[in-house]
């Protein structure tokens, strides 16, 4: 007969050593699905959002409802949101980037439309003074203009997507909040602090990352200004 | 469709309003925690965030607060605190999760409310002798009260979604009705509980919204 072990998480101790050795696997595929889930509703996200803010920006008349479809949906509380999908995509990782995604329209259309109105009139006129036509004018002048803005709502858009992953753990699909229901269930304390701190770690980093982004793509804001 | 019948269905059969799990006792219970935990946030942020605003100090943090709470996931915040001593007080969790995630948009709301007034005004309101409370409760208040009903706004929307989120914790309120029905494979019943708690969260943001409305001529009554 051997004697029950006595290590940390024998005693479910909040920090543990040995959670993190022998859980390596585990950790390090919620954090994978995690970042899968985080990145690809960030990506859908950005590809209907910049078009929806060139729209509303081009005819004024579209703004205001554009706006307010994506407020109501970011009203709209993430578990409630995350249900609502359930009838059209099942128990399924596409229901849970599908509801990140509407929620990170929000922030995204109400940024990138902010940046593209931000660009002042003379520099659009110049442009197209110097022969720019609508399209080239929009991809070559008004969004590397409007840069800066939209990639302020990407990190804030990020961050929040990064923390409402977890959420979707209550369709099985949650990155570190599947580990995060689990150890609620079980009473795993090492479990619950370490994916939890795990999450705020991949928000921070996430944000550091885009901030770094955005100074290698707007080489332009250092030169002037600081 | 077939869902969305079902779910109305569902929403309508009387037997699911009454008791403790009915939607009558959850809607009351949702209520009462966001209004009282709104209530305690507002008292705990709203003077620290006035009196920092009103000396220009600590700008940093109480700007800087609002991207802290962001990142740190609700869900998370709440599965620890059950799981220390807090937990043992019933809907204990679930009050200081709500608090703590109400506290951060009132402070920065309130902060930059209070220093985007007009420096040039608050010189006046000195230069007519007015002591730092009179300009702080006189002067200052009633020009930053936009910018704070703002910051009560984006409390009570994030309280009304942590409250639904407290039910994955083991809390009460609306939620609960959305995670029954994940227990009982009963898709009828989380969409009809979705809508519920969608439905509340609208309302909640459209009684800011009216009383946004009404606020300039409150605001400016105010500052007799």
């Amino acid at each position: 007969m051997t004697a029950p072990p006595d290590d940390c998480l024998a005693r479910n101790e909040w920090i543990c050593g040995a959670y993190l050795s022998t859980r390596r696997h585990i950790l390090w595929d919620a954090v994978l699905q995690h970042l899968r889930l985080t990145g690809l509703s960030v990506l859908v996200g950005l590809a209907l959002a910049v078009p929806l803010a060139v729209l509303a920006r081009r005819w004024s008349w579209a703004a205001g409802p554009v706006l307010a479809v994506t407020t109501v949906l970011y009203t709209i509380p993430s578990l409630a949101m995350f249900s609502l999908l359930l009838p059209v995509y099942g128990l399924s990782a596409t229901l849970v980037v599908a509801g990140l995604v509407l929620y990170s329209l929000t922030l995204l259309v109400r940024n990138i439309l902010a940046g593209l109105r931000a660009v002042p009139e003379e520099t659009r006129q110049a442009a197209r003074g110097m022969g720019y036509g609508p399209v080239r004018l929009l991809l070559t002048v008004e969004l590397p203009l409007a840069l800066p803005a939209a990639m302020a709502g990407v990190r804030i858009a990020t961050v929040s997507a990064v923390s409402l992953v977890t959420i979707g753990a209550i369709v099985g699909f949650g990155g570190l909040g599947n580990l995060i229901y689990a150890g609620m269930n079980t009473y795993f304390k090492a479990q619950v602090l370490t994916a939890s701190v795990l999450c705020v770690v991949i928000a921070v980093l996430a944000d550091l990352l885009l901030l770094v982004l955005q100074r290698l793509l707007t080489p332009w804001t250092r030169a002037g200004g600081t | 469709m077939r869902t969305l019948t079902d779910a109305w269905g569902w929403l309508t059969d009387p037997a699911h309003w009454s008791g403790d799990d009915g939607i009558a006792h959850r809607l009351l219970q949702h209520l009462v925690l966001t209004v009282v935990c709104l209530a305690v946030s507002c008292l705990v942020a709203l003077p620290i965030a006035l009196v920092l605003g009103h000396l220009g100090k600590g700008g940093a943090l109480a700007v800087n607060i609002s991207n802290v709470g962001r990142a740190v996931p609700t869900f998370a915040v709440l599965v620890l605190l059950l799981l220390t001593p807090v937990g043992r007080w019933g809907e204990g969790p679930t009050v200081v999760a709500l608090v703590l995630f109400a506290v951060p948009p009132l402070l920065t709301n309130a902060y930059v409310g209070m220093r985007e007034v007009d420096r040039s005004t608050v010189q006046a309101a000195r230069g007519m002798g007015m002591t730092g409370r009179q300009t702080l409760l006189h002067v200052e208040l009633p020009l930053s009260l936009p910018m704070v009903l703002n910051g009560v706004r984006i409390a009570a929307v994030q309280l009304v979604a942590t409250a639904t989120i407290a039910a994955l914790a083991g809390g009460g309120g609306l939620g609960r009705i959305i995670t029954a029905g994940f227990n009982l494979a009963s898709t009828p019943q989380v969409v009809a509980g979705a809508v519920l708690v969608a439905a509340f969260a609208l309302v909640v943001e459209g009684a800011f919204e009216i009383a946004e409305r009404l606020s300039p001529r409150r605001a400016r009554g105010g500052a007799r």
